[in-house]
């Protein structure tokens, strides 16, 4: 194998406490020094200077469709939008066709993402077999054959006694179940969050307490039984609350939020705009304001983008029929570094956090790191000039976002996935 | 110049009023006429196409294209291809094929009328969009106040009932409010959508409180299945509470006139005798409706003011 060099870069590695300019030194798939000045001889030289260096993105929450929904997005197309992103490591949510409730699927995505090669792809198994909500899937062998994690994303675990039960057994074998919490019985049929905006516009609203009552049972449940949970796409001030209170009490409770949730509000939806339509709903000020306190605070442990892609004509049809969700992987350090470093709610160091060292932990996975001896996933990203977002040059299948034209900083230059250069802008 | 009737919130002051002026000469000059027939609209198309159950309104917009002579086509989604799994788009861009000058769209989605008038060179009128505008019957609505009051400008207008679920409410909020009206809301909490005063309106639990010194009250139509998914105890409670009756309408000015969009549930919203009452102008909407839906038509698919 071949060897890189990395010259003169600002590296930021939290695992490590390093936030200075250094050269990285990767042989082999490894990181093999990280220093002032390295004289290693290497195949490839990358100038560095002026640009960050950090590990690779970590994103815990992805949807490339496969198998089943391959006109959205696919493995390999979902796997380069990774790449052009800075993303070397995603969890694909089970929410396919079939569901990922067998130890053959989840050997399939990952088989699927190795041919890809492009970034390394986990997938979460179902919590409910077919995500059903009804009975367990076999979470042991799940596990067994490599589920970072238990999901029934897309629709919440109705069942509060099934709730408990999938996060009792799954303690055993260690790894998260990664929540979806919704109260359908509160959402009644609404598309947007319930405000001024959804008055504005005559849409039924989704009251905020039916993502954050269904939070607060989850963290109830996994406190009182010991369960790992882990909290996807929080978005209201209330289920923040919940999870940094019961984090305060100590619990074993991690959460992540999207870009969206601080980087937009439900006045994007103006204009009946099906491309700011996700589930959860795009919340007001006090939200984005309450998410960036989270993040800021250490309550919500990871940024992670729930890539989401529709087909355009499923969203080019009336707001309150097009399917939830936006794409992501390509904006999601931009977005960050832009709302979040620029304005002073988190340090870089943090933001790679985020981004990288804890969303490893929550999955506890030997990434996140530019540790010597751990698999070189890299990204190289610049933050001095400003680009404008152009979603006629997204990897993904799919451009369903509402950041066409958005001004920002922090643009992907290069990813290296295990020692090998995977995107080069 | 107006290209679409999306709404009245994107509707601007001198539009609304040019409409409103329009709509009183085609109501002295074609409306009450003998023989009521014009030209306006020789040579033009007009196609109705609702997804919802409606009588009045859609017969209202066929009579309005017919008076002005245009060649008026009816659609109601139950006999047609969207029941075959067209798309909205596929479906406008077909009657667009068909050299439709206007197409008149009623749909429970909010936001179908601006979907479609992405998609098509055809103009878009909204018929009613789910809970957003109904702009065709607020500017009825306000070409009666015009007509009885002789202005809109400064006056108090109290708008009662089921304000969350209603589209109309929203309509004449943004269009009143841009004529200078006051408007007050009140209805029960449930019915009350969040952030209501974000549009420029006050808001009341107190229906008496919204009545007081008012120069026009209206009513909304409450949906009796409103009940059914507990947003109100029971239809007793909602009138007794809610409901608009004689003592309660003596609280706003002498002079008010009494409205609603109909079809009126009498003896829930509104108590029948006020329906039928001397401050009642319920009758006279429904003409000015066909007027303002001339009105509308014709500066849409003329191009030009009457």
């Amino acid at each position: 194998m071949s060897s890189i060099l990395i010259k003169g870069g600002h590296v930021v590695d939290p695992a490590n406490n390093i936030d200075k300019t250094l050269d990285v030194f990767v042989k082999d798939g490894v990181i093999c020094a990280v220093g002032e000045n390295i004289a290693e001889a290497a195949d490839e030289v990358i100038d560095a200077g002026g640009l960050t260096v950090a590990p690779g993105l970590i994103d815990l929450h992805v949807h490339f469709r496969e198998p089943g929904y391959e006109y959205k997005e696919d493995i390999e197309s979902g796997s380069r939008a990774a790449a052009r992103g800075g993303v070397t490591t995603v969890v694909c949510m089970p929410n396919t066709n079939p569901p990922i409730d067998s130890r053959a699927l989840v050997e399939y995505v990952m088989n699927r993402g190795k041919e890809a090669g492009l970034t390394n792809v986990l997938t979460c198994g179902c919590i409910t077999k077919g995500q059903q909500g009804k009975e367990l899937s076999e979470i042991g062998e799940l596990c067994e054959a490599g589920a970072a994690g238990i999901s029934d994303d897309g629709r919440p675990v109705i069942s509060s006694s099934l709730m408990l039960r999938a996060l009792e057994y799954s303690k055993m074998f260690g790894i998260p179940v990664m929540s979806h919490s919704e109260d359908l019985d509160l959402v009644d049929g609404g598309a947007m969050n319930d405000g001024y905006m959804s008055t504005y516009l005559g849409l039924k609203g989704i009251p905020k307490c039916a993502e954050s009552a269904a939070v607060a049972r989850d963290v109830l449940i996994a406190e009182e039984c010991g369960g790992i949970l882990h909290v996807c796409h929080v978005s209201t001030a209330g289920s923040i609350d919940a999870v940094r209170r019961a984090k305060q009490r100590g619990a074993r409770i991690t959460c992540e939020t999207a870009p969206h949730y601080f980087s937009l509000t439900e006045k994007a939806v103006d204009g009946f705009n099906t491309n700011a339509k996700m589930n959860p709903p795009l919340r007001d000020e006090s939200d984005a304001e309450a998410v960036k306190e989270g993040l800021r605070d250490g309550t919500i442990d990871a940024i992670a983008t729930d890539h989401a892609p529709h087909d355009r004509d499923e969203k080019e049809i009336e707001f309150a029929l097009a399917p939830n969700g936006i794409v992501g992987l390509e904006t999601s350090l931009a977005l960050s570094y832009t709302n979040l470093v620029m304005s002073g709610v988190l340090t870089l160091p943090q933001l790679i956090e985020k981004m990288s060292l804890n969303p490893a932990r929550i999955i506890n996975i030997d990434k996140g790191t530019l540790g010597v001896g751990k698999a070189a996933d890299i990204v190289i990203f610049e933050t001095e000039n400003e680009f404008t977002v152009n979603t006629d040059e997204f990897a993904s299948k799919n451009s369903n976002c509402p950041y066409d034209g958005m001004k920002l900083r922090g643009r992907v230059n290069t990813t290296i996935l295990g020692g090998k250069i995977v995107y080069q802008r | 110049m107006l290209n679409n009737l999306l709404g009245l919130k994107e509707t601007s002051a001198d539009d609304i009023t040019a409409i409103l002026d329009d709509a009183e000469k085609f109501k002295k000059e074609v409306l009450q006429k003998d023989i009521k027939k014009s030209d306006a609209l020789k040579g033009r198309s007009i196609i109705t196409l609702f997804f919802e159950n409606s009588t009045r309104t859609r017969v209202s917009f066929e009579l309005a294209s017919k008076y002005l002579g245009a060649a008026a086509a009816n659609i109601s989604a139950g006999g047609s291809s969207i029941t075959k799994g067209e798309s909205l788009i596929d479906t406008i861009k077909t009657l667009e094929a068909m050299a439709a000058d206007v197409i008149i769209i009623r749909h429970s989605a909010s936001g179908a009328p601006h979907l479609v008038a992405k998609h098509t060179e055809s103009k878009i009128v909204n018929a009613g969009d789910g809970m957003n505008e109904h702009p065709t019957q607020a500017l009825l609505d306000m070409m009666t106040i015009r007509e009885k009051k002789g202005g809109i400008k400064g006056l108090k207008v109290a708008i009662v009932g089921d304000v969350k679920h209603s589209r109309v409410a929203r309509s004449n909020i943004y269009g009143l409010s841009k004529l200078g009206a006051e408007v007050a809301v009140a209805g029960p909490s449930t019915l009350m959508p969040k952030g209501i005063e974000g549009l420029g309106v006050k808001a009341y639990y107190d229906v008496e409180k919204a009545i007081e010194g008012a120069d026009v009250v209206m009513g909304l139509r409450i949906q009796l299945e409103r009940q059914k998914k507990g947003l109100f105890p029971s239809v007793r409670e909602y009138h007794k509470c809610f409901g608009v009756n004689k003592q309660r309408l003596r609280l706003a000015k002498p002079d008010a006139i009494l409205m609603h969009p109909g079809p009126v549930n009498r003896g829930v919203e509104l108590s029948a005798d006020i329906v039928d009452g001397e401050q009642s102008v319920i009758n006279e909407q429904v003409t000015n409706g066909v007027c303002v839906r001339m009105a509308a038509l014709n500066m849409l698919a003329a191009g030009k003011r009457a």
